[in-house]
């Protein structure tokens, strides 16, 4: 089997700031990491890698810096890695995002499965991995939790807020995952020796077939109009409860006068 | 800016892999291991997985070939969350350093690669109730039967006793001839006529399983004896100056841990209207712990570099780094206990703890009194064959 993992480097602060005057996120007093619903996609790869036996190829569309993600997934035992890299990608949505990672897989060769996170946390949309099964007209499973391997054919779980639902898909198929599904793995001391070494060439958009004004700013429907700090949540009324009669009776009239009942 | 100890490539590596590791899995854990006295078997084997468990065991046994300070490093990594998961991590190297010393290629080939795997633990079966730094004073006695050794005698105090499957034993071949009549075993778990006793409660490293080894006419095949006959003191001795900076290491690490709860502490913690690191006082008390700190991590990476140089004799640096990291450690955990003031005599808080474990840096693996006396042993020697 040869498993795609999709990953994403994402910034993570303690606390998330914007700053007013250029809408970009302060980045100070945090660090680069790997996406972490992404990480356990790629626990995810890694072991059927090590129960029933997969190739695992790790794919990240981003700058040059990205490559860390990279290095570090081959630490924890991906076989190879794709840094798909290109000015002309700078700005891309989702919809876009998902198209250089659908080309960018089909580079790869014969793929039978591939993994993302449910969602990153920064962007948060979820929408990357179903637009990449969309663009390769594959199936995709949402919101994965268990997982297990029957011949070409997958028995999932999907986990919904209210329970769960068992699917079962026909590989290739594209899943997403959630947190739930395992706990990562640490880098190996030869793997991350190795993965130092390692090689990775940047692969562009003429090397995909992408022509430059179709991904990127220029390449994506959605306009990011303004971007600001939710406004702080107000305090609230808060009512004395000693004498839980007369709470109750302040409280039904509070709702009274706001006609909520 | 901390030091420069001109560390490899590789050496970083172990570093920032067993520091991501002490701080992901081990410190959430601590605390739970340490009050429910729990051997940490689950982190050991997801430690055997990062070919952690067989740093020390050469590539050819299927480890990953390190030398001392490699090991040391990352045992003072694992040392600065919790001391009772680094010794039950480095008590296997303990015990397999008699069959790496002194081990025929075939034990090797047999016992290594499943200890370098985090498959199967090892511990040492030195200690006796009436032989503790007086390894002479050993009972256990071991008979020569046809193709077989009988065993017979209780060990006390072994760490990793019961969750090992590998175990080096010194036994008695020859009770006549004191220490040289000891000899050196490899005895698995399984073995007919060997139990274990009780485990025991301590003081702190509760986390490490510390139990009775109890052998009743236990069958060892001949071929399981280390070396030769007589050879067992000898690799008693070995064995313990190859494993003693890790003990030092432990000491660098927990002293280190300290110091970084008590600084942490002293820069948040406010009274009288500041933070109480603004008095000179704890400054001054924190400046002795962080020198003192670094001052054990230097003798003790110099003593595990002059092991790695293929120095014959490396006793006296052994136990120089052993006694010096261990009493810096038991002084700065007391200390940062008293930094952080009652709560750091709270449970809450991890300095109890590891001042409590701090203790047994000074008695296990050789007392620091006999440190000294080996320090001793060796500057008598030194000067005796220098010309006048």
């Amino acid at each position: 089997m040869h498993i795609v993992v999709c990953l994403k480097q994402v910034f993570s602060t303690p606390q998330v700031r914007i700053n007013p005057e250029t809408n970009a996120v302060i980045r100070e007093g945090g660090e680069w990491i790997i996406n972490p619903f992404d990480e356990h996609a790629l626990e995810t790869a890694l072991a059927l890698k090590d129960t029933v036996g997969a190739k695992v190829t790790v794919i990240t569309a981003g700058s040059q810096q990205a490559e860390a993600v990279l290095r570090e997934a081959l630490a924890r035992g991906a076989d190879a890695a794709v840094l798909l890299s290109d000015a002309a990608f700078e700005g891309s949505d989702a919809w876009a995002t998902a198209k250089i990672l659908a080309a960018g897989i089909q580079k790869v060769g014969a793929v039978d499965l591939i993994v993302c996170g449910k969602q990153t946390m920064d962007g948060d949309t979820a929408q990357v991995g179903p637009a990449v099964a969309e663009f390769l007209g594959w199936p995709c499973v949402t919101y994965v939790r268990k997982l297990a391997v029957e011949g070409t054919t997958l028995k999932l779980e999907r986990l919904f807020e209210d329970g769960f639902e068992k699917v079962e898909v026909v590989l290739p198929a594209v899943l997403t995952v959630g947190k739930e599904i395992n706990t990562p793995r640490m880098a190996s001391l030869k793997g991350r020796m190795a993965a130092k070494k390692a090689q990775i060439a940047p692969v562009n958009a003429a090397a995909l077939g992408l022509a430059p004004e179709s991904v990127g700013r220029a390449g994506s429907p959605t306009r990011i109009v303004k971007m600001a700090t939710p406004p702080k949540k107000t305090g609230g009324i808060k009512i004395d409860g000693s004498d839980a009669a007369a709470a109750a009776k302040t409280v039904v009239e509070k709702l009274r006068e706001l006609k909520l009942v | 800016m901390a030091i420069n100890y001109g560390l490899s490539e590789q050496q970083i590596e172990i570093r920032n892999i067993m520091r991501e590791f002490a701080l992901e899995r081990v410190a959430p854990a601590r605390q739970e291991l340490d009050e429910k006295e729990e051997f940490p078997h689950a982190l050991l084997q997801e430690l055997g997985g990062m070919d952690m468990m067989g740093l020390y065991i050469p590539a050819e046994y299927e480890g990953f070939g390190g030398g001392s300070l490699d090991f040391c490093i990352g045992i003072e990594e694992l040392s600065r969350i919790c001391i009772g998961v680094s010794v039950s991590y480095a008590a296997n190297a303990l015990g397999s350093y008699p069959i790496l010393l002194f081990g025929s290629d075939e034990q090797k080939k047999k016992y290594m690669p499943a200890i370098a795997k985090g498959k199967k633990y090892a511990a040492f079966g030195l200690t006796e109730a009436n032989a503790g730094s007086d390894a002479g004073g050993i009972q256990t006695t071991a008979v020569l039967k046809g193709d077989k050794y009988i065993l017979n005698g209780t060990k006390q105090w072994i760490t990793n006793g019961g969750e090992a499957d590998t175990y080096t034993i010194i036994a008695m071949t020859d009770k006549n001839k004191g220490a040289r009549g000891a000899s050196a075993f490899i005895v698995e778990k399984g073995m007919p006529g060997f139990s274990f006793g009780k485990k025991e409660k301590k003081l702190g490293i509760r986390a490490s399983a510390t139990r009775e080894l109890v052998f009743q006419d236990c069958e060892v095949p001949k071929e399981n004896l280390l070396s030769r006959e007589g050879m067992g003191f000898i690799v008693a001795m070995k064995t313990l100056d190859t494993s003693r900076p890790g003990i030092g290491a432990q000491g660098v690490g927990l002293a280190q841990g300290a110091l970084d709860e008590a600084v942490n502490y002293a820069r948040t913690r406010e009274q009288f209207g500041k933070p109480i690191i603004a008095n000179q006082g704890l400054q001054w008390l924190l400046a002795d712990m962080a020198t003192k700190t670094e001052a054990a991590r230097a003798l003790l990476y110099a003593a595990a570099r002059t092991i790695d140089s293929g120095e014959k004799d490396v006793s006296k640096v052994s136990a120089m780094c052993k006694l010096f990291s261990t009493d810096v450690a038991m002084e700065v955990t007391t200390d940062a206990v008293q930094v952080l003031g009652g709560y750091g005599y709270m449970r809450e808080y991890p300095v109890e703890k590891m001042m409590r474990d701090a203790k047994i840096l000074q008695i296990y693996e050789g007392t620091n009194q006999i440190q000294r006396g080996v320090i001793g042993a060796a500057l008598i020697k030194e000067y005796a064959s220098q010309k006048k």
